[in-house]
């Protein structure tokens, strides 16, 4: 029966087709999961630095808090203020979602658990990672409140600073690689991680991750004790959630894109390779929960100098150096 | 700082390149409700206007029209984080003017409350200025040890944040075993603390580079603004009336006022710090020669009435100098109360500090002044 119907649709839609209607689906659920346990996970681990318990009296370990929180959101009023652009304003958190639904499609879980393994793969995910600044500064600019304007100029200024080391220490693991491909950069990791040939690299892609994602301390564009809520003050109800998810989204995209790059994706002993990716992953992320914790908050131009004085420089002299070695190695 | 909207007159200046943004007063970063009219370039600030007065009482009204002990409960709540030491010091206002004899033990153990008090003012600035500069941890630690002093407090004198716990002649009740311990413990357990913030905030590169060399004052401009307490002595000069004009048993304690000449927010932010240890240096010395005796002056009248004439009291509050000038005219109700505030002339050196700062910068100057708006609007 199953099988009938599966062939029934792989005739009408073609096995391409079919293959991303269905990853696209397990994605956008997946996508939901993720942003309710990493919530979760970061409300528990915040708690747990901050000498509190966190979240505990819904469901066990009060795993069950961010559903809740979720359905509030949903029965909230999306209240729209009088002066704003609506087609903008009520475009813009759907389209911060399409990156992260683009990106899914590409990310290795493992050997088989990938929907499609394009040629062009890294390429792909920073090329739609470049659209979510869109959405940001739609939703600022259509706003028509200071607050979110400021926070919309400083999210353009960031992302362009900081998508630039980002791709550099990208290009590095790529020369190396020599392929785009997720699977072929992963395969190429059998032996050692890239981490251990590309230290440097590796360390500007998390700081440019972190940057990218408006993370703390690089998390200007919503600094919440200047500019309120930044770019997303006007927001409430599901529109404000859709950003929400899209943060935690993001996060989970970057920290898949430098497991793949760096920590060799699903490679590891024992465990099945989806498992190996998920632990690393989440490794990661929390990582970057840990750093959120524990450090303030850069100034603005402290930030842009950052990006433009070092880390583009370094990226530069590293991929440069790649570069070089490559050639006279092989 | 005037107290009419002055929002058409400042729009009038705007030019293409400026916009005019209105901080507050409800802001996270406001502390209360201060609202600050600001004319941006960008995220560069032009010009700054603070507007004051969304928490006015009118306590100075009011003791116009109560008895002296009637007033008790106001003075806690013009500053809520420093209730205990305007308590204190209204208390030694009345007592000054009347001509009051204290025992010992009690103004022993009055000096303790407060300076624990000024701990715990500090200690939420602290809090509350890091969580400004966008790190949320630290403010959760320090609520925790504030916690303690609360709780210690709280044993002595029955309330956690707006005390009126000194009384004219004396202390409410005697302080028990419980509360003696209490500070005993508390003292190393902050000092191990001061040490985790030292390293946890102090050193953070990110947290210097925020504030070193962000609003600096100079020593003139602070005297030129009357700047007192911790931003004063930031800027180079060592003015504390604990020393200048003691109250108290202070002259008989060994402590230093802390001095730093930079001026930026990060001396105001390290100044404070250094008061937190200099103010377990005199709890601790006044826990050890605590006397016996009585905690409360024999024979004070129940309707206290100052001889009539002027009298004005300074005192050293966490932000500053405290100054009461009292005038009475014999009667059982002050004929007029005026209470000089420290917050209002450390506010008054913003539209002077701000422009050409960022607005990150705004919050993180703002900050390091620790203003208490209900102070300031009475």
């Amino acid at each position: 029966m199953m099988q009938a119907a599966w062939n029934s649709l792989n005739a009408f839609f073609g096995p391409v087709a079919l293959t991303l209607m269905v990853g696209l689906l397990l994605a956008l659920g997946w996508v939901q999961v993720n942003a309710l346990f990493l919530v979760w996970l970061e409300r528990k681990v915040a708690g747990h630095i901050q000498l509190r318990i966190g979240p505990k009296e819904v469901g066990p370990f009060g795993l069950l808090q961010t559903v809740v929180d979720g359905v509030k959101l949903l029965a909230k009023e999306l209240i729209t203020p009088s002066a704003v652009s609506w087609p903008l304003f009520v475009l813009s958190p759907v389209l911060v979602f399409a990156p992260v639904l683009v990106a899914f499609v590409v990310i290795p879980f493992g050997e088989e658990f990938q929907i499609r393994d394009l040629n062009v793969g890294v390429m792909l995910v920073f090329a739609f990672g470049g659209l979510g600044v869109l959405a940001i500064l739609m939703g600022g600019w259509a706003s028509n409140n200071k607050y979110a304007l400021l926070g919309a100029i400083r999210s353009v200024a960031q992302n362009v600073a900081y998508e630039i080391p980002l791709l550099l220490s990208a290009m590095a693991v790529v020369l190396m690689a020599g392929s785009l491909s997720f699977q072929k950069i992963v395969e190429a990791q059998a032996g050692v991680w890239f981490v251990f040939y590309q230290p440097v690299a590796a360390l500007l892609y998390l700081v440019g991750a972190t940057a990218e994602t408006n993370r703390a301390p690089f998390d200007i564009p919503e600094a919440e004790s200047e500019l309120v809520a930044g770019f997303h003050t006007e927001y409430s109800g599901m529109r404000f959630a859709l950003f929400f998810l899209a943060e935690y989204s993001n996060m989970f995209i970057v920290a898949s894109v430098a497991t793949a790059l760096f920590f060799g994706g699903w490679r590891g002993p024992f465990l099945p390779g989806p498992w190996w990716f998920l632990l690393k992953v989440y490794l990661l992320i929390f990582g970057v929960i840990w750093v959120r914790w524990t450090f303030p908050r850069l100034r603005f131009d402290q930030l842009m100098n950052f990006s433009w004085k070092y880390l583009i420089p370094i990226g530069v002299a590293n991929l440069v150096v790649t570069a070089v070695v490559l050639k006279f190695t092989r | 700082m005037t107290p009419a909207t002055p929002e058409p007159a400042l729009r009038k200046t705007l030019t293409e390149e400026t916009f005019f943004l209105n901080l507050g007063p409800q802001h996270p970063s406001t502390h209360g409700v201060l609202r600050l009219l600001l004319r941006l370039d960008g995220e560069r600030i032009v010009t700054c206007q603070p507007v004051l007065g969304y928490s006015h009482r009118g306590h100075e009204h009011m003791a116009q029209n109560r008895t002296y002990l009637q007033f008790m409960p106001n003075p806690p709540r013009m500053d809520y984080l420093a209730g205990l030491m305007y308590n204190h010091a209204y208390c030694l206002a009345v007592e000054r003017a009347c001509g009051l004899e204290v025992p010992p033990r009690a103004i022993h153990i009055r000096l303790i409350c407060a300076e624990l008090n000024r701990i715990s003012s500090h200690l939420l600035w602290f809090g509350a200025y890091l969580m400004d500069l966008g790190a949320f941890t630290p403010f959760l630690y320090a609520f925790d040890d504030r916690e303690d002093i609360l709780a210690i407090l709280g044993e002595a004198t029955g309330s956690r944040l707006t005390y009126s716990y000194c009384r004219f002649g004396g202390v409410a009740r005697d302080i028990n075993q419980a509360f003696i311990d209490g500070v005993r413990a508390f003292i190393p357990k902050m000092r191990a603390r001061l040490k985790d913030y030292d390293t946890l905030v102090t050193k953070n590169i990110i947290f210097v580079n925020r504030t070193k060399g962000v609003g600096v004052i100079s020593r003139e401009r602070a005297k030129a603004h009357a700047l007192t307490g911790p931003c004063l002595r930031a800027s180079g000069t060592a003015f504390d009336i604990r020393k200048a004009e003691p109250y108290g048993f202070y002259p008989q304690f060994d402590f230093d006022i802390p001095v730093l000449t930079g001026g930026d927010c990060f001396d105001r932010y390290m100044i404070r710090l250094l008061e937190i240890e200099q103010s377990l240096r005199i709890v601790e010395q006044a826990l050890n020669r605590l006397p016996a005796g009585p905690v409360k002056a024999e024979g004070v009248p129940q309707f206290i009435t100052p001889p009539s004439g002027q009298y004005h009291f300074s005192y050293e509050t966490a932000r500053g100098h405290l100054g009461i000038f009292l005038v009475s005219d014999g009667s059982r109700v002050p004929y007029r109360m005026k209470w000089r505030v420290p917050s209002l002339s450390n506010l008054s050196i913003l539209p002077v500090l701000l422009p050409g700062t960022l607005v990150a910068d705004t919050i993180a100057i703002l900050g390091s002044i620790d203003v208490v708006m209900p102070e300031i609007d009475r």
